[in-house]
């Protein structure tokens, strides 16, 4: 007797669509993969409603339609934003810095945990060299987030390079990433990426010397400060699009719980290389099998 | 630390962090990405995410809370079902402080 029900074989695209999740294929980075063949056509029959209405908008005024959507993306993360920053401006005067120094910090060094650390030595009366080197330490996973951009950079001129980069900062990854590993044919990343940057860095000043004036004063009951980690989280599911990011996002997690005492903040990028790995070797035995 | 010196350690520590967040993105034109670290950076975002706000979830005043009375890991995961179901940010946002708002005013009224 001959059935004509078939299951889905490894690879058919009906077993593949049960991995990937809602917003389809996009391969921006590292696109060693080609899109499944059926997914190109749905996209293009029924592309995005929201995209359609941001393309038309991005055909007349591209660049600076770029750079709103960036920093309307980010206002409720940069106001997340301000009471950190207070806090770090208070903690900076409290310990003996000039309004101007503190303001200082936070323009040249654009980071808390590196201001929180810096903050502390300098107090504890560590020298130069030490406070240097330790808050580059805690700055390491910087580079992490420049490989990621990078390739959405590449075609920038040196002054664009340099300001983008000045201009990196955890939440300004969180939310530009998010965005160009989707669909970004259309999308002005520069700009759009200034937008959400430039937020955070007005944030980060205001906050900085509001702090710096009013010391401790600050009212604590609202919990503002949630909604950075708030923003993370919504931001964290759209990245997670198939079995092996899924893997890499929990692997992540267990071992940033574990991570978080490390010496000199290094829980995040120890959690987050943990999590990197065991993507790829998630990825790694599922290319084998297909084979 | 005299003001000059501290000067030279706040423009010292800017420098070298220019340099952390310059890395990549400036050294990419010339350079091609070899190929495992084209197929890792794949993985950073999910990663490096859950990475950064595991933390703020799992710890209070640097110490791990796993309870019932850690009121940001009960908002946090409220949000993240919230966001998984919705994919919005403004509902992600608005379910979280809530959460926590509720729980912190039952927390104060017991």
């Amino acid at each position: 007797m001959a059935t004509t029900v078939t299951k889905p074989g490894r690879g058919s695209p009906l077993r593949r669509s049960i991995g990937a999740r809602g917003s389809g294929y996009s391969g921006t980075i590292g696109d060693h993969r080609s899109p499944p063949a059926d997914e190109i056509r749905t996209r293009s029959i029924f592309p995005n409603r929201d995209k359609i209405v941001e393309d038309e908008q991005l055909s007349t005024a591209y660049s600076s339609s770029a750079f709103a959507s960036g920093a309307k993306d980010t206002v409720l993360a940069s106001l997340g934003l301000i009471p950190l920053a207070i806090a770090l401006g208070a903690a900076a005067v409290g310990n003996g810095l000039s309004v101007l120094e503190a303001l200082a910090m936070s323009v040249f060094v654009l980071s808390g945990a590196a201001q929180m650390a810096m903050i502390e030595l300098i107090s504890n009366g560590a020298s130069a060299a030490v406070i240097v080197v330790t808050a580059l330490i805690i700055s390491l996973r910087l580079t992490m987030y420049s490989a990621s951009l990078a390739p959405h950079f590449r075609r920038l001129s040196a002054g664009w390079k340099g300001l983008l980069s000045y201009l990196l900062t955890d939440p300004a990854y969180a939310v530009s990433i998010t965005r160009f590993d989707g669909d970004t044919k259309e999308l002005n990343k520069r700009w759009y990426f200034l937008g959400v940057a430039l937020a955070i860095w007005i944030a980060w000043q205001v906050g900085t010397v509001m702090g710096a004036f009013l010391g401790s004063r600050m009212p604590e009951g609202l919990s503002l400060d949630f909604f950075l980690p708030l923003t993370v989280i919504a931001l964290i599911v759209p990245v997670i699009k198939d079995r092996a990011t899924a893997t890499a996002a929990l692997s992540a997690s267990v071992a940033a719980v574990f991570a978080a005492t490390l010496p000199l903040n290094l829980g995040l990028i120890t959690a987050a290389l943990v999590g990197v790995l065991a993507g790829l070797l998630i990825e790694g035995v599922a290319d084998r099998r297909k084979k | 630390m005299s003001t000059l010196m501290l000067w030279l350690t706040i423009v010292g520590t800017g420098a070298g962090a220019l340099a952390l967040r310059l890395s990549f993105i400036a050294l990419l034109e010339d350079m091609e990405m070899p190929g495992l670290l084209e197929r890792a950076l794949r993985f950073v975002p999910a990663a490096a995410l859950t990475a950064l706000v595991i933390p703020f979830l799992f710890y209070e005043n640097g110490a791990l809370q796993v309870s019932l009375g850690n009121e940001r890991l009960l908002a946090g995961l409220v949000a993240a079902l919230i966001a998984w179901r919705t994919r919005s940010v403004l509902f992600t946002l608005g379910a979280g402080m809530a959460t926590l708002w509720t729980l912190q005013a039952v927390g104060q009224s017991l």
